[in-house]
């Protein structure tokens, strides 16, 4: 299939994989976060790492929407959502993620009214259908997805739709990773780029990773080999003693973003003096809130919002996973306790979590791919 | 649960580090040094794979629908709540098809319609019951309607346990509302596909419930048919080294589904595969009595099917992605939702596990089909990793084909 297999060759993949290891020097561990969780998924789905050699370590890290959402806000959203005037919508992803009282998918079965969108642009269909309800959007996701709550929201008020409106909780990747560098836990050598988040603000918000913390960067696309490539080409950078910014993903990623995308957050959105995220605390101007232009559309305006900080449960150890401190499988409760069908934290929810791709795909014994050395492809 | 392990856990722990630190220079010698890496990584598998083989309970207060989506939930439900309440040995085995003994050894059965079973087998006539209930919405889709996979889908589910099938009955629930010619259209699309299943609807029932309590039109079927003497499939029999097949590209159905849904604002030129099997499945136990197993793939796709063999014979299965036939309308839906053909729905596939040697001769068999002309050998049974399915990616790599959890959801990002 045309822009599918020529992106999952595995004669392209043995050549790449003998390029990074013969850049390896001896006795050196290199560290690589893959910031977005599509990356993560991508890497066990299709068994990347089989390709790569022991002294390469991948560290998954924080960029997966649903995994970083506090369970206090996943409370307020179920507050809202049993409410007998609102219908909440949100992406599938979402509602499995457990609250302290079960999770959204319980909640529908106990008769509240919670419904599954593929895109936000179908809420509006079901405000359309049912005036006499508030159709609430639980609008989750870094800059990837909030274009398209932007985009809502205009259309919304162009159409003078009045029963629906954004429980927000879109957060921004840049404080993440810098949260990330400041945490004296973990060293790494570079980064894999988050690819779709990039397809919105484009590369130059990382420049500060190479400038100031002395970190390669390479923005990566979703396809294995785009991963391999980009892991390469951090190696490259490595043993040559440079470290920028580069774009591997230039066939979607523009350096500088795009620019409608970006006018219509920014149109509908601002960002909040602060944000508690999942296992990172919380973390200054990381999130966005409802423009106050924006007002009626504003969930957490139209109705009360407990607000309450709820702890994560405590064997959970999801916010060491989420920074790469904890290996997936290093977690107490991993595969046992907590699993995809009885979650305890969010990373095991979301496919693009750590411990759901890992528990799905890479649970077993791992057989390195053999490659020679110094092949020239 | 929690606190149980927190003890065991920390001391499996503190153990690991004193094995790596004595070395073991043994197994780390006989294996790659990158699977030695971690021996504290291979032990928590250890107790992930103890974890998962014990006994299933059903956790949540209410059904949800992943309790309908055929994969870990459904599963879950089905041993805990049923299994539990009605275990007998005709149920215990959980296949397809139930396998009944009516009369003495030696009797004969009632209609010579039954290739070989009218001759008084040792073990006296041996009958396959099955039931199945439909609620597939919409009601019409390319390629067939409910009508049609009431019938074939209760026909797949006796062909698959190696019986020819023979009589159906067939429940109706119907809401108040719903149209005549609806289910009159639905009602002829069963008498069709029962004509070219050669089986008859002999008996059935209906019920009509307020408008509200149901959507359109269930269905439920049960049907009945004859085993030959001697006939004994089951996922169970699978041996190392056993070849498993594919009849055709999968997922048809279930993409077809979500398309004819409306939800998705996606067009393709697909259509539902339902067909009866019970002509392609005899054809393969012609031509290889050896074989061990069929099952038809429905909801939770092939992979269900995968794991279902490596639990129930407590082998490892491996299987190799680019084996598999998947139109590429199909794959192409999959990769704009984010879901695994191997987990979408056909209706008129079937899985074989045949012994190794036996593997070219039943791929043969199946092409000369009309129904299974793109039959194609997807995977291996192995005597290493028990309980487990990898698979061979395209990329090159091996990853887990895990049971599903919950409904396909798409990704977000």
């Amino acid at each position: 299939m045309r822009f599918v297999d020529e992106f999952r060759d595995a004669e392209q993949a043995r050549a790449l994989a003998a390029k990074i290891a013969a850049l390896c020097e001896p006795g050196r561990q290199y560290k690589f976060m893959e910031v977005c969780g599509g990356h993560t998924h991508t890497i066990y789905k299709h068994g990347l790492e089989d390709y790569l050699p022991e002294s390469i370590n991948l560290v998954h890290g924080p960029g997966c929407p649903v995994c970083v959402i506090p369970m206090g806000r996943i409370d307020d959203a179920m507050h809202l959502a049993a409410r007998e005037d609102v219908i909440m919508t949100s992406f599938g992803d979402m509602l499995r993620v457990p609250g302290s009282n079960g999770s959204f998918f319980d909640a529908k079965a106990r008769g509240t009214d919670i419904r599954m969108v593929y895109s936000p642009l179908d809420s509006l269909k079901i405000a359309r259908q049912n005036p006499d309800k508030q159709v609430v959007f639980m609008a989750i996701g870094f800059e990837t997805t909030a274009p398209s709550t932007a985009m809502t929201m205009l259309r919304a008020r162009a159409e003078g739709l009045k029963n629906f409106s954004v429980f927000c909780n879109h957060v921004t990747i840049v404080p993440a990773i810098k949260a990330i560098l400041d945490s004296p836990d973990l060293r790494l050598d570079g980064f894999l780029g988050p690819g779709h988040v990039s397809t919105v603000i484009g590369c130059r918000p990382y420049e500060f990773i190479a400038r100031e913390y002395g970190k390669p960067v390479v923005t990566a696309g979703f396809e294995p080999l785009d991963i391999l490539r980009s892991i390469y080409m951090l190696m490259v950078q490595l043993a040559e003693g440079r470290c920028e910014v580069e774009n591997q993903y230039s066939r979607v990623v523009p350096w500088d973003g795009n620019l409608v995308a970006l006018k219509a957050i920014g149109e509908t959105m601002e960002l909040r003096p602060y944000f508690e995220w999942r296992g990172l605390g919380f973390i200054s101007h990381s999130a966005m809130k409802v423009r106050e232009k924006y007002a009626e559309m504003d969930a957490e305006l139209l109705f009360k919002v407990p607000g309450v900080r709820v702890a994560d449960p405590k064997a959970c150890q999801c916010g060491e996973v989420l920074k790469g401190v904890l290996k997936p499988w290093e977690c107490k409760v991993f595969g046992t306790a907590c699993t995809p069908e009885t979650p305890i934290g969010t990373c095991m929810v979301s496919p693009e979590g750590a411990c759901a791709a890992y528990y799905n795909y890479g649970r077993m014994e791992r057989h390195r791919v053999p490659v020679t050395i110094g092949e020239r492809p | 649960m929690t606190a149980a392990h927190a003890g065991p856990e920390a001391h499996a722990g503190s153990e690991a580090h004193a094995g790596q630190r004595s070395g073991q220079p043994e197994a780390r010698q006989g294996r790659d040094a990158y699977a030695g890496r971690d021996e504290r990584e291979r032990q928590v598998l250890e107790r992930i794979d103890r974890a998962r083989r014990r006994r299933p309970r059903v956790r949540e207060e209410r059904i949800t629908m992943a309790h309908g989506a055929g994969g870990k939930a459904s599963r879950t439900l089905v041993e805990a709540v049923f299994l539990d309440a009605f275990r007998n040995p005709l149920l215990e085995p959980l296949e397809d098809a139930a396998s009944l003994r009516i009369g003495e050894p030696g009797a004969e059965v009632p209609e010579a319609r039954v290739p070989g079973a009218g001759v008084p087998g040792a073990e006296g006539t041996r009958l396959a019951l099955t039931t199945d209930t439909y609620v597939v919405s919409p009601l019409f889709f390319p390629g067939g309607s409910i009508g049609e996979l009431a019938v074939n889908g209760t026909v797949n589910d006796l062909a698959v346990s190696g019986a020819t099938p023979l009589y159906l009955t067939a429940g109706f629930i119907l809401e108040e509302g719903f149209e005549v010619a609806d289910l009159a259209r639905v009602v002829a699309s069963m008498r069709e596909a029962a004509d070219a299943a050669g089986v008859s609807v002999v008996t059935g029932d209906t019920k009509v419930v307020q408008r509200g309590k149901a959507d359109g039109c269930y269905i439920n079927t049960a049907g009945v048919g004859a085993l030959a003497p001697g006939t004994s499939l089951g996922v169970a029999r699978a041996r190392p080294g056993d070849a498993i097949i594919v009849s055709g590209p999968i997922g048809d159905h279930g993409i077809t589904i979500m398309l004819a849904r409306g939800e998705l604002d996606i067009e393709a030129d697909i259509q539902s595969d339902t067909a009866a099997l019970n002509g392609l499945a005899a054809t393969l136990l012609r031509e290889v009595p050896g074989t061990r197993a069929m099952r038809d793939a429905t909801r939770g796709g092939v992979a269900t099917i995968l794991n279902e063999i490596a639990s129930d014979a407590d082998v490892g299965v491996l299987a190799t992605e680019d084996a598999f036939p998947v139109r590429t309308e199909v794959r192409g839906a999959c990769e704009l939702l984010g879901i695994d053909p191997l987990y979408v729905a056909c209706e008129g596939r079937l899985v074989a596990v045949v012994p190794g040697a036996d593997a070219d001769r039943a791929v043969t068999a199946l092409r000369g089909h009309p129904l299974g002309t793109e039959a194609a050998v997807v995977g291996h049974v192995t005597d290493s990793e028990p309980g487990l399915v990898r698979l061979t990616t395209s990329f090159g790599g091996t990853r887990i084909v895990d049971l599903l959890v919950g409904d396909p959801l798409p990704r977000i990002c």
